[in-house]
């Protein structure tokens, strides 16, 4: 069972500069309760997976809207199995479109929430599909 | 928090019954309002608001203008305070300047996307790059990696850039580039294929956004600090007044204040400081303010509310003139004229229902018209989706042309001017900003507030609130969080091809090894020498793109020499 408080980090990989939805979320979930850690912008997959492992988290929330999702949230999934954080749920959101979702998916991105998601359904997503990892 | 003052807010917002009754009560000029807004009737909501959630009174009336001069405060347009716009004649004599933001893919792909824009009758050109060219790094660097040619054109070099503009005469066409960190190179290289088509300096008329002070607060696209960013600022400033005098080195953007969930207040505050900030660097470089500033332009967001987007613009302009007079002492009056382009909000449009979207850029564009801008981009129903198709971007366009040529809004000049409510909530947005203004001084200026997170965490708060309101449905957006729909039939998208990336990677590659490497690293010699002396970067930089340097080096060069900014990441 939950000993600890579920810890999140929230991610910008790419270039793009827009942090309004990654800051909305993070601060989202730290109101509903969950230990939340922002990376800043400008992130590579290889920051962000080091910070995952280093920070022990138990899910990773990725923001981008610069079009890179197709590259970049692959290639965190892979590091983080490189490293062994294979079991940290990667969820993600901006402007992506509905086959890229598909195919997201297909490599391990658990949920991807397009804009209007409210952050409350953010939430229960995460309370309904995040637990603590073992020890 | 905001430590505002709410001083207006009881006066024009009381309760709403209240509201209706004193305002009556002063007011000889409204004799037929009251009867709908009669003490005591029942209305919809316990408040009135607009989208940036501030309070809105049943009604306006003379009472509410009372304390403003009419002819100091609102007077006549092409008149300082320019409260009713810059020009006398405004629309009658000339109709803003139509120009759609356009780039994807390679530069043939965006030249050819500029030549189907000038042929619907578009009457000026604006420029996207893609987000290696906008954070300094060429197509193939490693962190360019998926980015290339996805949201806007990729240019690393003047190969690139002449490609661009292939077949199009930068003597007849107004180009707008929207790019900051690396607008100085961007800007070299504009030049340079410039001087390739025969055109001189002098004759060549555009805009350069190059305005790092809001990267920092909202966009937040940066290579270096605010102060060497600034710098390179002051140098595009003082070279296109002496060699470039048509062309404007500098968008003083609130666009991107808002769409990172600033209120309207907010997006007039902060983008006067920071071009406040500016001219006090270019004072400080020892230019004289009636030379430079009237080429310092503007860029404004429109988003849904549409009175207080008019009154934000009338606000904007108002304030900016009686900055520049009684703060620096312009004389000119071209130098207290605040010009401005204009694009509707991106973040009010919806995946969601996405043909609604039209409707939304219609009443926004025409509240820009309304509040007198200079030129205007409307934004695509698809934007939220993808970068937009050919045919979505024709209907935005088709959107300005019918409001321009159909609407009849163009006939007469401000003919919102002398509204109670627009004077009011003008009055109100120019007084909320001029504090904000306040304690920006207080705090030692922009750059000092912009290091302790100041304009950067008010617009989070913003932020933040919008979204709760959105998720309790106190602020309504159609599709969204109502009248929506179990299922939507798809709408065709623009797809990047993927090979754009491999294609341009390889393009960049060749030409870096095609070129006269000793040639290209003198060129960037000159430009490290620049960095360190403090003399004009504008002619090294050009001389050095002519010789083969490309976008990513120079940027190399900008990050040893001036640093790396990084993102401080307040939550």
């Amino acid at each position: 069972m939950a000993s600890r408080k579920i810890r999140i980090l929230v991610a910008k990989p790419g270039l793009d500069g827009h942090d309004r939805g990654a800051k909305i979320i993070a601060r989202a979930l730290r109101d509903a309760g969950f230990e939340v850690i922002y990376t800043g912008l400008h992130q590579t997959p290889e920051m962000i997976a080091e910070a995952a492992v280093q920070e022990d988290v138990d899910a990773i929330g990725l923001s981008i809207l610069s079009g890179a999702h197709n590259t970049l949230f692959p290639e965190v999934i892979r590091l983080l199995r490189e490293r062994g954080g294979g079991d940290i749920a990667v969820f993600g959101g901006g402007i992506i479109p509905q086959e890229d979702i598909d195919r997201l998916k297909h490599e391990g991105v658990r949920a991807i929430f397009t804009p209007g998601t409210t952050t409350d359904a953010i939430v229960a997503w995460v309370h309904a599909n995040v637990c603590p990892r073992a020890d | 928090m905001s430590a505002r003052p709410k001083k207006d807010a009881a006066r024009l917002a009381a309760a709403p019954g209240a509201a209706a009754s004193a305002a009556h009560a002063g007011a000889a000029a409204a004799p037929g309002a009251t009867r709908a807004t009669a003490p005591g009737a029942e209305e919809r909501r316990a408040r009135f608001s607009t989208v940036s959630d501030m309070e809105i009174a049943a009604l306006y009336t003379l009472e509410d203008l009372r304390g403003r001069d009419g002819a100091e405060d609102i007077g006549c347009p092409g008149q300082f305070p320019y409260t009713r716009g810059v020009y006398p004649t405004m629309y009658r004599g000339r109709p803003w300047t139509m120009r759609q933001f356009a780039g994807f893919g390679t530069a043939r792909d965006t030249n050819a996307r500029f030549h189907f824009l000038l042929a619907q009758g578009q009457t000026g050109l604006s420029t996207a790059f893609d987000m290696p060219t906008l954070m300094g790094y060429d197509a193939d660097h490693p962190r360019a990696l998926g980015e290339v040619g996805r949201e806007g054109v990729a240019i690393s070099t003047l190969e690139d850039m002449t490609e661009l503009f292939h077949g199009i005469d930068l003597g007849r066409v107004t180009t707008s580039m929207t790019v900051n960190c690396s607008a100085s190179i961007i800007l070299a290289m504009y030049f340079a294929v410039a001087e390739r088509q025969g055109v001189p300096m002098g004759a060549l008329g555009g805009t350069i956004q190059n305005d790092m002070l809001k990267e920092f607060i909202a966009q937040k696209e940066w290579i270096c600090p605010p102060e060497p960013s600034v710098r390179v600022i002051v140098d595009m400033i003082e070279f296109c007044a002496r060699e470039a005098p048509r062309f404007h080195p500098v968008s003083i953007s609130g666009y991107h204040i808002r769409e990172a969930g600033s209120t309207a207040v907010q997006e007039v505050a902060f983008t006067l400081a920071d071009g406040i900030g500016y001219v006090e660097a270019a004072l400080a470089r020892g230019l004289a303010v009636d030379d430079f500033a009237p080429r310092l332009s503007f860029f404004f967001n429109l988003h849904n509310d549409f009175l207080e987007e008019i009154a934000k613009l009338r606000a904007a302009r108002r304030l900016w003139a009686r900055i520049m007079r009684d703060r620096f002492g312009a004389t000119n009056p071209r130098a207290t004229m605040l010009r401005t382009h204009a694009q509707t909000a991106g973040c009010s449009l919806t995946a969601q229902q996405p043909t609604n979207n039209v409707v939304r850029v219609t009443i926004q564009a025409l509240a820009g018209v309304l509040g007198g801008v200079q030129s205007l981009h409307t934004n695509s129903m698809d934007e939220t989706l993808a970068l937009p198709s050919e045919q979505a971007v024709m209907v935005a366009l088709r959107t300005q042309q019918i409001i321009a040529e159909e609407s009849g809004v163009t006939n007469t000049v401000d003919p919102l001017g002398g509204s109670y409510a627009i004077e009011a909530l003008t009055s109100r947005i120019e007084d909320e900003a001029e504090e904000y203004i306040r304690q920006i001084d207080a705090m030692g200026g922009i750059v000092r507030a912009i290091d302790v997170g100041f304009p950067q965490k008010e617009i989070a708060e913003a932020a933040y609130r919008f979204q709760q309101q959105l998720d309790r449905a106190e602020k309504v957006m159609v599709g969204v969080n109502k009248y929506q729909r179990e299922s939507e039939p798809p709408i065709e998208t623009l797809r990047i091809d993927p090979d754009v990336e491999k294609r341009q990677t390889a393009r960049v590659r060749a030409f870096k090894q095609a070129r006269n490497q000793a040639k290209a690293r003198e060129g960037l010699t000159t430009v490290r020498a620049a960095c360190r002396d403090g003399a004009n970067l504008m002619p090294p930089l050009i001389a050095a793109v002519k010789d083969g340097a490309t976008l990513g080096e120079v940027c190399d060069v900008y990050r040893e020499e001036f640093g790396v900014y990084r993102d401080p990441a307040w939550l």
